[in-house]
């Protein structure tokens, strides 16, 4: 059986000419990229072939700060009116020229398509016009900052190809008229998106003629496409490939410190918590994880530097913040908590509980890079100051419907984040339905003077001001322990070695930043 | 006949109505699809919004009726991931599917017949001792490992073959495959053979089993004392009554084989519906789950009405269902 057998693969292996061009790219994707229709469904995947076929008003750099796009400037005429200046040299891959209209029309098509996810970023705008086809002015009830960063996530459309548009006319590529690097040729779901070079691109032309972008979400199988020569990148390197990866010629690697911060939340709210108990197993009355004492001896009873060392392989960079370094808001006076079992214990017996507590840790188990590795971890250290700790690793479909119905004690959450305020008014700010405060608060944190300096925050237009109230608002949350910070993870890429990358903070991957 | 398959057709349905009743409140037990399905910088208004225009608002018993209702119409909903129609989704990834399919099964087939007869002729030879050695390696290795193995010997070490990922398709009556391109099937051949191989086992042990057993009954010896050929013996009688188990277990199979395709589909990057429904899982987008479902409840009560048929053609002892009444 095995002679023919070898006889046919080397016939076929033979043919199979590579038929590969210089300036051709194909890049592994770690994520199903589900539709083409840059309004409808807000997944990273989706974003990231949108960049590549679309612009935005306002651009993100590579380290999480907005720069100008489609927008030259922008500037707030008071509080409550923003105007935004549009490149005159632009036109769409149809040749059309690239107008206010465009954006009225993209803006309009974000807030109104049905079961659209990006409604959110628009609603805040009352009223949107054009002074002239080249400056677009938007209105806010009251005073808001963040217009800017919203209308990161609007892609503009072509008012002309996307008129009557459903996602079907996207998908098939009827509608995908944009005016970014390159132009829509094919997306084949669940296997593949292909993209044309657009040489008239007012960036710059990309260095690639033809982008595939081949979607291989298993890990062994996406390590095999990129060493197999299959693809030239992938993003999303296991951790435990990396020291193959690094010592291997063939293959270059970047990384940069990724926007993704993973904590802990506590249960802050509830007396007794449901899975807090004392070590024999009996309820507490009061629940341990209300007191900022506790929740400061769990953050030192955890040796930062050794899950980053040992469980991350160094693909990742101990936190004391919600947001990573490069990111706005970020607090650069407040260092991790050093590891120190002791204090730990003294903070534990000071505030009651010298002979420790019970809880369960729930964390997901195919989230976050090593997500139930590092949850194991963490474990077994309070284990060391007394707190006896269960580990319970959930699917994130099971996972994630649980934690936001309330039922976890002590869970692990990853966030990414354009700015601290913007994590903070998500995961700590007190819930707060009408506002849009509070969604992923979890632990049902509260505190007043939080909640009023982000209100201020989001009402300050100038950026300086604002990021030092955001720090403001940070040293506060921080200095509570109203959430035990872990880490933040290193976005990883590897490629053949030859070409390079930028890496991201927001962890997409450009092919018109790789050459 | 007629009779036949119309008791056939309500059985199905009977099957489809349980199943989805099934999905629905498995599905509902996992979790909430909003929590997964919401972007994160979404607000709470935002979240109930989309939960109103996707139903996820209503009570389930709702949620279920609004479901029968559309089905009746045809319609099985459209995915929350995707919004697409479910049936779409389903249907652009089934040719994929069951082209691997219907290649392992041919592998199977063309590959464990002719091994499985020289190990039923020649039991005691080195040959047909290998063959039994080598279908237990079929039997017992995980396919997701011998997978990546053929990956790292056939692509990473030796480069012969792609390692993922289906080659260039070509329209066939509307339906695009990928066998009909050298591409095509270069991405094809690795994939298949991962899948095949437990059938291949399977078929060469039952043909195997099948031709000792008929070797020593009395239709081959007076085939043989008539002064047959050895080829017509072998060729005609002793196959054709082998064949019978072997389409009956190869039938049957062939579901269990678009089903388990999840494994191979995942290493090799194959965008089939099987790694649809995984997915689909993940991120608890129900509409798919459901339709995905229903599909290969028909697929499986086509399958089983074929093997029926095809049963009663190859053995004329065999009389379909009340056909005779």
């Amino acid at each position: 059986m095995i002679p023919p057998i070898f006889g046919l693969f080397a016939l076929l292996g033979a043919l199979a000419l590579n038929a590969v061009q210089a300036a051709d790219l194909r890049i592994g994707m770690a994520a199903d990229i589900t539709s083409m229709d840059p309004h409808a469904v807000n997944i990273t995947p989706n974003n990231n072939i949108g960049w590549h076929v679309f612009d935005a008003l306002v651009h993100v750099d590579a380290d999480a700060r907005i720069v100008p796009g489609l927008a030259q400037s922008w500037r707030a005429l008071d509080g409550t009116t923003w105007e935004f200046r549009l490149r005159r040299d632009v036109r769409f891959h149809d040749g059309s020229p690239f107008t206010a209209e465009d954006v009225l029309f993209s803006i309009e098509r974000a807030e109104k398509l049905p079961n659209g996810q990006y409604a959110s970023f628009v609603q805040r705008l009352t009223e949107k016009r054009a002074v002239d086809p080249y400056t677009v002015r938007v209105k806010t009830a009251t005073p808001y900052a963040m217009v800017p960063y919203d209308l990161n996530s609007i892609f503009i459309v072509s008012k002309k190809a996307a008129a009557t548009a459903s996602p079907e006319d996207f998908n098939s590529g009827k509608a995908m008229v944009g005016t970014g690097p390159f132009r829509f040729t094919r997306f084949a779901r669940g296997d593949r998106v292909e993209l044309a070079k657009n040489p008239a691109y007012w960036g710059g032309a990309p260095a690639w003629d033809k982008v595939t972008f081949r979607i291989i979400p298993n890990d062994p199988a996406r390590i095999a496409a990129l060493l197999s020569g299959d693809v030239d990148a992938i993003e999303a390197i296991p951790t435990q490939d990396l020291a193959r990866l690094r010592g291997d010629k063939r293959f270059g690697l970047a990384q940069k410190v990724s926007w993704r911060t993973l904590f802990f939340h506590t249960d802050q709210y509830r007396d007794p918590s449901p899975f807090v108990t004392d070590r024999a197993g009996k309820p507490l009355a009061k629940n341990p994880l209300r007191d900022a004492n506790v929740r400061l001896a769990i953050s030192k009873a955890i040796n930062r530097q050794a899950i980053v060392e040992r469980v991350m392989e160094n693909a990742a960079v101990p936190a004391s913040n919600l947001v990573s370094p490069p990111v706005f808001g970020h607090l650069a006076s407040i260092k991790p908590e050093a590891y120190d079992p002791e204090g730990a214990k003294r903070l534990l017996a000071r505030a009651g509980y010298a002979e420790g507590f019970a809880m369960t840790l729930h964390a997901p188990n195919n989230r976050y890079v090593n997500d139930d590795q590092i949850a194991q971890a963490v474990a077994q250290m309070l284990a060391r100051v007394g707190i006896a700790t269960k580990v319970e690793t959930l699917p994130i479909n099971v996972y994630l419907p649980r934690a936001r119905n309330g039922d976890f004690s002590f869970s692990l959450l990853g966030w990414g984040s354009f700015s601290g305020d913007l994590a903070l008014r998500a995961l700590l700010a007190a819930p707060d339905a009408g506002k849009g405060y509070g969604a992923w608060n979890w632990s049902h944190y509260a505190n007043a003077a939080l909640d009023k300096l982000l209100d201020q925050g989001f009402a300050t237009v100038d950026e300086k001001k604002r990021e030092a109230i955001a720090r403001e608002a940070a040293a506060i949350a921080l200095k509570d322990q109203a959430l035990v910070p872990l880490h933040h993870q290193i976005a990883i890429w590897a490629m053949k070695s030859g070409i390079s990358y930028v890496a991201r903070t927001d962890e997409y991957t450009f092919a018109h930043h790789m050459k | 006949m007629a009779v036949y398959l119309l008791q056939r057709l309500g059985q199905a349905l009977l099957v489809l109505l349980v199943m989805s009743l099934l999905v629905f409140a498995g599905v509902y037990a996992i979790g909430d699809p909003m929590a997964i399905m919401i972007p994160p910088d979404a607000s709470q208004a935002d979240a109930a919004r989309l939960a109103a225009s996707l139903g996820l608002d209503q009570p389930l018993w709702r949620q279920y009726l609004v479901f029968l209702q559309q089905a009746a119409g045809g319609k099985l909903g459209v995915s929350f991931a995707f919004q697409v129609p479910a049936v779409t989704l389903i249907l652009e990834r089934l040719p994929a599917t069951l082209e691997l399919a219907i290649a392992a099964t041919l592998l199977a087939l063309l590959l464990g017949i002719p091994l499985g007869l020289l190990a039923g002729l020649r039991p005691k030879s080195f040959p047909g001792r290998a063959i039994m050695a080598g279908s237990i390696l079929g039997f017992s290795l995980p396919t997701f490992w011998v997978g990546l193995l053929l990956i790292m010997l056939f692509s990473v070490q030796l480069g012969w073959l792609p390692a993922s990922g289906r080659g260039a398709t070509l329209e066939l009556l509307g339906v695009p495959v990928s066998f009909l391109t050298l591409d095509g099937l270069q991405h094809l051949l690795m994939p298949a053979l991962n899948l095949a191989l437990f059938k291949l086992a399977l078929v060469t042990r039952l043909v195997r089993a099948g031709t000792r057993e008929a070797l020593s009954l009395d239709y081959v010896r007076f085939a043989r004392a008539k002064g047959l050929t050895e080829a017509r013996v072998i060729g005609v009688h002793v196959l054709r009554n082998i064949l019978i188990p072997v389409v009956t277990v190869v039938g049957l199979e062939f579901g269990s084989l678009v089903a388990f395709a999840v494994v191979t589909e995942t290493i090799f990057a194959w965008p089939g519906m099987g790694k649809l429904l995984i997915d689909s899982i993940n991120v608890l987008d129900r509409p798919v789950i459901v339709a995905y479902l229903c599909v290969t409840v028909l697929l499986f009560v086509t399958i089983n009405l074929a093997v029926d048929l095809a049963c009663a053609a190859l053995d004329p002892r065999v009389r379909l269902g009340g056909a005779e009444q």
